[in-house]
């Protein structure tokens, strides 16, 4: 059985290793220059206020580094929706639509093993192809993501690991997204029996999955981390001069790099959230000011606002912070890696009952 | 060939697809040891009672048994029967070689020489893909991966209802020889009489999941006739004469009749019956009078 399933899946498999084999030659050309730049940057040594090292870092890199760094997120999120597509959707839909399934299901074999055999082998190729791509990305890919981790987020825009975007696609959760792909583009392809409808539900089926997880369940993986403090004093004051609005910063009283922060509100001492408020990665801005600050542009401006930021003192306003700190990306992947991996054996389960019951004719 | 096992054996088979019956409350005997016809119009249920019969399909209600086992219910079954599938399904990206090869793999009783001495009977290229096999070809090749398995009961959809003259009758020759040389009981459907009658030596007639009539080729022509005489009414024949199907012209009657005794009567002129026609004749409306054929059986 093993023997015609890999049969079948020949084809499939020879364009995974091809496809593998252009990803490792563009890893192996273009990586080490990558490391190479990071190793004499001074990064290697630096431990704190490494921005002007980071800085050195990313303007080292070339135009091509940055580029496919962002096909790399490209490659990373199609990657598992492909195998979903071509290799899980077709593995029973085009048996029942070819009549196929009548063959093999006549052998000497009960289509309980025939399907477990194709599951497992096409499934284990699966997960092998995601974690070889994932090996060659996440080490590629390694002293960019470190160089936006010590530089505290602020260079060049990029996210550190745990933000949702980067985690996704470095580390072991691939082999999850994979797995799950594969296992529920098999279980809509039993469902429907008719391979192009099952490919096109698989795709927006995993399209919606990958958006809700890293939004909805990911965050609560682990319990996250809370931080309420009181609103430092307005550190800066900006001036608008066309149309005269004022903008007050506030200094964060959190800064924790590469944290993946899942919420940050300005509050009232009640616990009213305050509205207008635009939290950036420097603070927070107020563009919309209390009724207390009263604000005349000209030459009082400079009393006003100094007045402001008394009422705003007077206000004792908090920062309420929630977020996963950067030391639990391995503890977050292996738990997310491992729902899905879960998640895939369920489908698998009831593509075998499927099966079991006989609907197919 | 003694048997005392049925080759199926359906006891109010059912089979619904949401609202509407594609077999219902079916209860048949196919004997084995004989090489069985399985005949009706389309939509009489004969693919589904195949389909049931191989374990494709389960039923929604009664039972069917398949050489006193339950079809598909394990390795030991499925070893046992044979299935050629209706068109005759084949993995088309695979070779001829390749479909010998998964025959071999998947089927412990799988007899190598067999099928390769098929193969080159037919002039397959074993290098050559199942895709761009003819039709005919293609029914060689399942016929060839069916009988290699050596099952102890052979079952055949329609297997040769999209083929051409030719290689319609080159596919029953093959299945002649493969039934003369393997001890092997077969059941085959098709809503072709005529060709079931160069191989077939038992019949089975379904009619709206109902069997119509069933018996022994041989017997079952041996007593049916066809009358042909003055106009008269088919209620003043003798009892032992079950008339079948009968028309009327203004002066002559044209009656079929089921008899086990010879038609002495010198009235008639008594012809032999066709399968074919024999067929028709109960494919057509029930006659009245004859609620139920299967009374009267006569199985010998």
């Amino acid at each position: 059985m093993i023997w015609l399933a890999w049969r079948q899946f020949r084809p499939q498999a020879i364009t995974a290793a091809v496809a593998l084999a252009v990803v490792a030659i563009v890893v192996a050309a273009t990586g080490p220059g990558i490391a190479s730049a990071y190793s004499s940057s001074g990064l290697p040594a630096c431990h704190a206020s490494c921005s002007t090292d980071a800085s050195n870092f990313f303007v080292g890199l070339g135009r091509l580094d940055l580029l496919l760094y962002l096909g790399s997120f490209l490659l990373m999120y199609l990657a598992p929706a492909l195998m979903g597509l071509f290799w899980g959707a077709p593995l029973i839909a085009r048996e029942v639509e070819t009549g196929t399934h009548r063959i093999a299901w006549n052998q000497t074999v009960t289509r309980t093993r025939w399907l477990l055999v194709k599951l497992g082998l096409v499934g284990l190729a699966a997960i092998g192809t995601a974690g070889l791509l994932s090996l060659m990305v996440t080490w590629w890919a390694g002293p960019i993501n470190h160089a936006a981790l010590l530089s505290g987020g602020q260079i060049g825009g990029l996210a550190p690991r745990l933000d949702a975007p980067v985690f996704d696609a470095r580390g072991v959760a691939p082999l999850g997204y994979a797995a799950f792909a594969f296992a529920l583009g098999v279980t809509v392809g039993v469902l429907l029996r008719r391979t192009l409808p099952a490919m096109a539900v698989t795709l927006v089926a995993f399209a919606v999955i990958q958006v809700l997880v890293p939004n909805l369940v990911r965050p609560h993986l682990l319990p996250p981390a809370h931080l309420t403090a009181p609103l430092q004093r307005p550190f800066g004051v900006n001036m608008n001069a066309g149309t005269g609005q004022v903008s007050i910063q506030l200094a964060p009283p959190f800064a924790k790099p590469g944290a993946w922060v899942l919420s940050d509100v300005i509050t009232t001492p009640s616990g009213a959230k305050l509205p207008n408020v635009t939290i950036t990665p420097s603070g927070a801005e107020l563009t919309v000011l209390p009724k207390a600050c009263k604000f005349t542009p000209g030459a009082a401006a400079r009393a006003g606002v100094h007045d402001c930021s008394g009422v705003l003192a007077a206000m004792h306003l908090r920062q309420s912070v929630s977020w996963q700190p950067a030391s639990r990306f391995w503890p977050l992947q292996w738990m997310e890696t491992g729902l899905y991996l879960v998640l895939a054996a369920g489908l698998g389960w009831v593509c075998v009952a499927q099966l079991r019951r006989r609907r197919t004719p | 060939m003694t048997n005392t096992i049925a080759a199926i054996e359906a006891r109010g088979l059912g089979k619904r697809y949401g609202h509407r019956w594609a077999l219902a409350d079916c209860t048949l005997t196919i004997p084995a040891g004989h090489v069985t016809g399985l005949v009706g119009p389309n939509g009489a249920g004969k693919t589904t009672l195949i389909s049931l019969a191989t374990g494709m399909l389960a039923p929604t209600t009664g039972t069917v048994q398949v050489l006193g086992g339950v079809p598909a219910s394990g390795p030991d079954q499925l070893a046992r029967v044979g299935y050629v599938a209706q068109d005759t399904p084949a993995y088309a990206g695979l070779s001829v070689a390749d479909h010998l090869r998964l025959g071999a793999r998947l089927n412990p009783r799988w007899d190598a020489a067999l099928a390769r001495a098929r193969i080159e009977q037919l002039g397959l290229d074993p290098k050559q893909k199942a895709g761009h096999l003819s039709g005919g070809q293609r029914a060689q090749l399942a016929l060839t991966l069916a009988l290699a398995k050596r099952p102890e009961l052979l079952i055949l959809d329609e297997p040769i209802a999209s083929l051409d003259p030719r290689a319609r009758r080159e596919f029953l020759q093959a299945l002649m020889n493969a039934v003369a040389e393997q001890e092997l009981s077969v059941v085959i459907s098709s809503h072709q009489v005529a060709d079931l009658e160069r191989v077939a030596d038992h019949l089975v007639v379904l009619v709206g999941s109902r069997v119509r009539v069933e018996g022994e080729v041989e017997h079952l022509l041996a007593t049916h006739h066809l009358l042909t005489g003055p106009r008269r009414d088919a209620a003043s024949l003798p009892a032992s004469q079950r008339v079948i199907t009968e028309s009327h012209t203004g002066r002559q009657s044209t009656l079929l009749v089921r008899s086990s005794e010879p038609v002495i009567d010198p009235a008639w002129t008594v012809e032999e019956v066709s399968l074919e026609d024999l067929v028709l004749a109960y494919l057509g409306p029930a006659s009245a009078g004859s609620p139920d054929m299967r009374t009267l059986e006569a199985r010998p």
